[in-house]
């Protein structure tokens, strides 16, 4: 039962996964495109490992999928936070289809 | 030196769960490894106010919470799946700055991460002494400063504050 579970979330995740692939493709911009990166590869990778676990019980590979598991849902936020501001303050501009830039209307003094 | 033993505990906990199954070898080079990590970033640490101080804030944490944000997260995926599979790519994307009531760093963080995490919203940067989050919105509903923190962080906010404020 467990097994067939695992196998359901994996094919899940693979599915997320692969839409968020084509997001990053169609997407404009970087920002755009992390927002498809972060969202669909966190829930995507995170039901994979998951059904590993539920496929593997709790052994050796299954508790470190755990693990991974854990840490992959504390570091996408940040590392995605980290690369978004960086990209803005390197002087990446957004897509001409956006509608405001709140970010730069602020930060035009300072730079 | 609270943290530090916390952090000690929280270390050598993942090191023994990355050697499962354990033996007393993995254990005891397990002490010597947690002890240099917390030797290296120990000063780097959360200091302040602990959630181990009150206790029924961690339950509060698990209950209300991380269930919120699990519906959230995969609320997030429907909707970018969506827009991405779309021929025409509905997004009206923009980076909008919006206001938030949290002070400490614990507090500031999870909320931060939790916006990255739910629908069509990742945050870019924040301005600690005006308490502003700039954050970008894939689809951009509101753009004054009142109605897009109603949208964005209201729903997170009251929880957050309640746990660690």
């Amino acid at each position: 039962m467990n097994e067939i579970i695992g196998l359901i979330l994996i094919s899940v995740g693979l599915a997320f996964d692969l839409l968020g692939c084509l997001g990053l493709i169609r997407l404009p911009d970087v920002y755009n495109r992390l927002q498809a990166a972060t969202k669909c590869v966190t829930l995507g990778t995170c039901s994979i490992l998951f059904g590993t676990f539920l496929v593997v019980g709790v052994t050796t590979p299954g508790i470190k999928a755990l693990l991974c598991l854990f840490f992959l849902v504390l570091t996408t936020p940040v590392s995605a936070h980290a690369l978004a501001r960086g990209a803005h303050r390197s002087g990446i501009k957004l897509w001409e289809g956006s509608v405001v830039d709140q970010y730069a209307e602020d930060k035009e003094g300072e730079a | 030196m609270r943290s530090k033993v916390l952090l000690f505990l929280v270390s050598y906990l993942s090191w023994c769960l990355l050697t499962w199954v354990p033996d007393w070898q993995h254990l005891v080079v397990g002490i010597f490894v947690s002890a240099f990590v917390v030797f290296i970033i120990g000063d780097l640490f959360i200091s302040g106010k602990h959630l181990s101080r009150y206790p029924i804030r961690c339950w509060y944490f698990a209950a209300c919470y991380v269930p919120v944000l699990i519906w959230e997260c995969i609320k997030a995926n429907f909707d970018v799946a969506y827009r991405v599979i779309h021929p025409r790519l509905p997004i009206k994307p923009g980076i909008v700055r919006v206001k938030t009531t949290l002070k400490t760093d614990t507090a500031l963080t999870f909320l931060a991460n939790s916006i990255t995490l739910t629908p069509g919203t990742m945050s870019v940067d924040i301005d600690r002494e005006k308490g502003v989050l700039y954050i970008h919105w894939i689809n951009i509903q509101a753009t004054d400063i009142e109605g897009a923190t109603k949208t964005i962080v209201k729903r997170f906010e009251e929880i957050l504050g309640k746990i660690f404020e």
